[in-house]
């Protein structure tokens, strides 16, 4: 077994990336994938709140990459899901505890016991952005439908091309149906037709998201939220399968549209 | 700054030539003239060449963290030492490809006017991507907004133009900015600054110039020629 590394990263921050980066791995590991997510954020960690595994951390990231641990004894195991586990960040130190080296080195200590590393990125395009994108296979932005979100998205991707790491993937996360039919909100065509990758999902806006982390709880595993179910059907496409995107106002009837841009996107 | 250090633009990014001579010195102006022009380089992809220098994989890879740290992405190091190469290799850096097409752009610069060497950049240029030439630029591809083009002359944008692009940014009021969809965050042709309206038609070929003192753009039609 060799675990494919992804690395979740946005550029602006609070778009979804930490609860993005909860969900995916919850859902791959409900899948039956041996699933580990590492928190990067030091300094400001809040996976494992997200997670639900606050109260477990004893070692973290940074205690492995100063040999104050061995990294199974970072390594806690979700309260759900026997097959997912988190590497917290520190709390008390900042991105400069670790390099893009001991990113490196500690991916690949665990590629052999998993199929796949789920890294959390900080905003920014500093040392932390840096750490989180230096073992990754694959990447995955996130974005929101506003301008803002969008133009940072645009220069990580710029970034992580340039890091010979792309294609990357994007999901677009809060789509506001009536936002979008008002007129009021970027579509996902929109998005796309500035970015110019490969989408691997759509997250429909979602107060039950916000209840969800604060409980700890991740939405992708409960089986009636289509929250949850868009995150799932995103790990589906992650594994490989073919799944339709749900119809929304955002989406629908540009799908003709949306899927020449996939086509011709990228550079 | 010293004549040790020489940037220019190619297709693969920004070629970089250092001269001859002392490497600790070299290696110092090098960062410096980086340092200097960063606001200007930022996000760019670097081609080192580092002549007869000959680099030890060690100093390399400090190098390479201290171009990073700037905000640059060294992506190639050419150089006629055995040392060097090796070490560019080693660190997974291209070490060829380029040194033709950099002389073939030089030679076919030959017998233009002085600053109207073109460079032909194709790649999307995304935000934080900057392109700096005294001469004319062609980009095929798109200037998404966030992105730039500074040039001494020209600047023809086959694709969607959304970023700033400055031309004639020595001076010359004579330049031009073409694209397939002009829409450009701001305009700047010599001393001239132009924000475009916000409302536009369908995307149709434009070119902007400046005419009495004001930057205008005009539809492209067929047999149309430019003073």
């Amino acid at each position: 077994m060799s675990a494919r590394v992804i690395t979740i990263t946005s550029g602006k921050g609070g778009v979804g990336k930490t609860t993005a980066t909860a969900n995916l791995s919850a859902a791959l590991a409900d899948l039956g994938y041996k699933v580990v997510c590492i928190d990067a954020d030091i300094g400001l960690r809040n996976l494992d709140v997200v997670l639900g595994l606050e109260n477990r951390i004893v070692y973290d990231l940074v205690d492995v990459v100063e040999g104050r641990c061995k990294l199974r004894q970072a390594m806690i195991r979700d309260k759900r899901l026997e097959e997912l586990y988190l590497i917290p960040a520190a709390q008390t130190r900042d991105k400069n505890a670790i390099s893009p080296k001991d990113m490196q080195r500690v991916c690949d200590e665990l590629r052999p016991d998993f199929d796949f590393i789920i890294i959390d990125s900080p905003a920014g395009i500093e040392r932390g952005f840096k750490n989180a994108i230096a073992p990754a296979d694959e990447v995955i932005i996130v974005t929101n439908p506003e301008v803002s979100a969008v133009r940072d998205a645009d220069r990580i991707i710029g970034l992580v091309e340039a890091e010979q790491k792309g294609p990357a993937k994007l999901i677009v996360n809060r789509l506001n149906d009536e936002l979008i039919e008002r007129g009021d909100m970027l579509a996902v065509a929109d998005v796309l037709e500035l970015l110019a990758v490969d989408l691997i999902g759509i997250i429909p806006e979602d107060q039950a998201v916000l209840v969800s982390t604060n409980r700890g709880a991740p939405i992708a595993l409960e089986p009636k939220s289509r929250t949850g179910q868009a995150f799932r059907d995103v790990a589906k496409r992650l594994s490989g399968q073919e799944v339709a995107y749900a119809e929304t106002n955002g989406t629908g009837g540009l799908f003709g549209r949306l899927s020449k841009l996939i086509r011709t996107g990228g550079s | 700054m010293a004549e040790t250090v020489q940037i220019k633009g190619i297709r693969e990014g920004l070629l970089i030539s250092v001269a001859e001579g002392d490497w600790p010195a070299a290696e110092k102006d090098l960062l410096s003239e980086l340092d200097r022009q960063k606001d200007f380089l930022h996000g760019a992809k670097l081609i080192l060449d580092v002549n007869g220098h000959g680099i030890n994989a060690a100093t390399m890879g400090r190098l390479r963290d201290q171009i990073s740290d700037q905000g640059l992405s060294l992506w190639g190091v050419l150089s006629r030492s055995p040392l060097t190469e090796r070490s560019a290799q080693a660190m997974g850096l291209a070490t060829r490809i380029h040194q033709a097409e950099a002389r073939e752009e030089e030679q076919a610069a030959e017998g233009l006017p002085a600053g109207a060497e073109a460079v032909l950049v194709r790649r999307t240029l995304r935000s934080g991507a900057s392109i700096v030439h005294a001469g004319h630029v062609t980009l095929i591809g798109d200037l998404n907004p966030g992105a730039e083009i500074i040039a001494g002359g020209d600047v023809v944008v086959w694709g969607r133009l959304r970023g700033l692009v400055h031309a004639g940014a020595a001076g010359d009021e004579g330049a031009v900015v073409c694209a397939l969809d002009l829409a450009p965050t701001q305009l700047r042709i010599a001393s001239h600054i132009a924000i475009p309206p916000q409302e536009r038609e369908e995307p149709s070929p434009e070119i902007a110039f400046v005419r009495d003192g004001q930057v205008v753009a005009e539809p492209w039609v067929p047999g149309m020629t430019i003073k």
